[in-house]
């Protein structure tokens, strides 16, 4: 319990001094919203005017504490451009990112568990090395390439998927899903490789363990050694980097999201910086942070459930 | 070689299970370190996943380096006559033209120096900091790491890509822009490989031996560690390379790189997009030519980096 509260404040502590971060940031940075907002005619008065309106003419601390205390009690400030509040712009489109991440996770893990484990119990075989070249391969198709390379063949030449668009949950399970595929596929054909590294050596460490040789000796058959006696102790760093993954697609969504035309967080950010929108921007990266927070806790809890060896050490001290 | 005897050692292990499903096989040990010894010495040496990559990195950074002198077609200027033009079609545009009738060879081989100097300076840039953070950090420890460590995870949890793309929408994108924006994104990247590795160098005996001598900590760190650190943070450094270009091809696939008549991988790729089903030699040749750079990087990388570990563990 000691540790997961000290794991938690770390994380609070990241969380707060990136907010820090990019608030500084975007508002430090030259080009002044209130110029763009006003227009090229605009005459001084009115600008002065419309950072008065904005609040941009104070301290940029003292907005920092303006903005924390907000975001705190739910509201998380207005659109520069719109007006619209931010915290609802981003919620009405954080549904469409996360289907995609989690989408992307699923295929991934479901090329790299097998694989992960088969090239674990034949290490060194010929379908170990070729898994092996065939993800570095994989990892070297950045996954704007990978999009291009799906959208020419699924959507241009077998006509099998729609190229973009998408439709909401409530047109059907499937006109829903089918939007997905490509653009999960886009992440899941990069992110399997490593997933399948990571599971492979440390399920060559844990078949080497005495428990497995006993369990063999005593006449389990494999596949039961494999899933049930060695996938456990196998899955922690696979678990740790699929934390680590969901934080940067969300961040890496920005141009998938943007290729596919689906209305998620990436399509309002990428929108937004070019607009210079800082408010919607401050808001997109703190809740992209919030997530990076929130899944590396819930890895750490993950851990402690999973690893009896991490729940007792820190029970007994 | 000292490093035969240890992959051998390492080696079989693994070669039991390997045969663990033929446990009732009469296989004899020294049939089994006989097999290992003949896989450690292939191992051992650099093979065709090394040196085809090698090969294809001097190739295009020769012509990245020399493109002003080679006999290209103007990258900039587009020839109307010939709009669109697949490859090997005509004889003065091997690898086609675009939309605008540019000569696609002249263009990749232009991008190549862009794709490159980013790769390269940011990297050297997240390299040289990164490895001061990281030797401070696996040094000193306490507060010290502490507040690194901190500094880390809180560049870490920021969006990387968000943001470079912020940096270039506000200060315009340009390759000075890019690159030194994207270096300071690498740092944490590096801090956390250096640190790493002076924490395995930090408590050896020839450093206690060099502090029971008197030697100030500077002498230390610079002399002692940072020659053992250097190696291991450089191999890592490829494959930083690999991804800060295939970074640098997202932004300027966005259009948010280098300015627009200047060719780069990503933006030629994106203008391809436009017309992938009727002419998708526009984008797929650059994205070809990335794909293979990107690769190179990452396998003569990986190599030097198992190669390393190798050759320390044996050393020890």
């Amino acid at each position: 319990m000691r540790y997961l509260t000290a794991r938690l404040g770390h994380l609070l502590a990241v969380l707060f001094s990136v907010t820090l971060l990019t608030f500084m940031l975007v508002n430090v940075l030259p080009g002044d919203i209130a110029y763009d907002i006003a227009g090229l005619d605009a005459s001084e008065e009115e600008v002065q005017a419309i950072r008065e309106d904005l609040g941009l003419n104070r301290p940029v601390i003292l907005r920092y504490i303006e903005w924390l205390g907000g975001v705190l009690t739910g509201d998380w400030g207005h659109s520069y451009r719109t007006g619209e509040p931010v915290l609802e712009a981003i919620m009405s489109r954080f549904p469409v990112s996360l289907e995609l991440v989690i989408i992307a996770q699923i295929i991934a893990l479901l090329l790299a568990v097998p694989l992960g484990v088969i090239s674990a119990l034949r290490n060194n075989s010929r379908f170990d090395r070729v898994v092996a070249i065939t993800g570095f391969f994989c990892l070297s198709i950045p996954n704007f390439l990978m999009a291009i390379i799906l959208i020419y063949i699924f959507g241009l030449w077998l006509h099998w998927l729609p190229v973009t668009g998408y439709e909401p949950i409530s047109e059907g399970l499937w006109d829903n899903v089918r939007n997905f595929i490509l653009p999960s596929l886009s992440f899941a054909l990069a992110e399997w490789t490593v997933l399948t590294r990571v599971l492979r050596s440390d399920m060559i460490g844990v078949l080497q363990e005495d428990y497995i040789s006993m369990a063999r000796a005593k006449g389990m058959p494999v596949h039961r050694i494999l899933w049930v006696h060695a996938m456990r102790p196998s899955s922690f760093s696979l678990i740790t980097l699929l934390g680590l993954q969901v934080g940067a697609l969300i961040g890496g969504s920005i141009i998938i999201e943007s290729i596919f035309a689906l209305p998620g967080v990436g399509r309002l950010l990428i929108g937004s910086i070019f607009a210079r929108d800082f408010m919607i921007i401050q808001g997109c990266i703190t809740l992209i942070a919030l997530a990076y927070v929130v899944i590396n806790f819930t890895v750490d809890i993950c851990y402690a459930l999973l690893d009896p060896r991490v729940r007792t050490a820190r029970a007994h001290g | 070689m000292p490093c035969l005897t240890h992959e051998s050692e390492q080696l079989e292990p693994m070669a039991r299970v390997n045969t663990e499903d033929r446990v009732g096989q009469d296989t004899s040990l020294g049939q089994e370190n006989q097999a290992a010894k003949a896989v450690a010495r292939r191992r051992g040496r650099y093979g065709l996943f090394f040196w085809v990559p090698v090969a294809w990195l001097c190739f295009i950074t020769f012509c990245a380096v020399f493109t002003d002198l080679l006999p290209l077609q103007p990258r900039d200027e587009g020839d109307f006559s010939a709009i669109s033009v697949t490859p090997w079609e005509i004889k003065n545009h091997p690898l086609g033209t675009d939309l605008q009738g540019r000569d696609v060879l002249s263009r990749i081989l232009f991008g190549a120096r862009v794709s490159l100097t980013v790769g390269l300076v940011a990297t050297a840039i997240g390299m040289f900091f990164g490895l001061m953070i990281g030797l401070m950090a696996g040094y000193y420890r306490g507060w010290v790491e502490s507040a690194i460590t901190l500094g880390l995870d809180t560049l870490l949890a920021l969006p990387a890509l968000v943001i470079l793309l912020l940096a270039s929408v506000v200060f315009g994108g340009s390759l000075t822009v890019v690159s030194v924006s994207l270096g300071f994104l690498l740092i944490p990247a590096f801090a956390r490989v250096s640190r790493a590795n002076t924490l395995n160098f930090a408590q050896r005996e020839f450093v206690v031996a060099a502090k029971a001598m008197g030697a100030r900590d500077v002498r230390i760190i610079c002399l002692e560690i940072l020659p053992n650190v250097v190696l291991p943070v450089a191999a890592y450094a490829l494959v930083v390379v690999a991804f800060a270009i295939v970074v640098e091809g997202a932004l300027s696939f966005l259009g948010l790189s280098v300015p627009s008549p200047m060719p780069s991988w990503g933006g030629m790729i994106a203008e391809g997009r436009e017309s992938l089903g009727e002419t998708p030699h526009i984008s797929f040749i650059p994205a070809t030519v990335m794909f293979l750079t990107v690769l190179s990087f990452n396998l003569v990388g990986d190599a030097l980096r198992s190669k390393l570990a190798d050759l320390r563990e044996s050393s020890l």
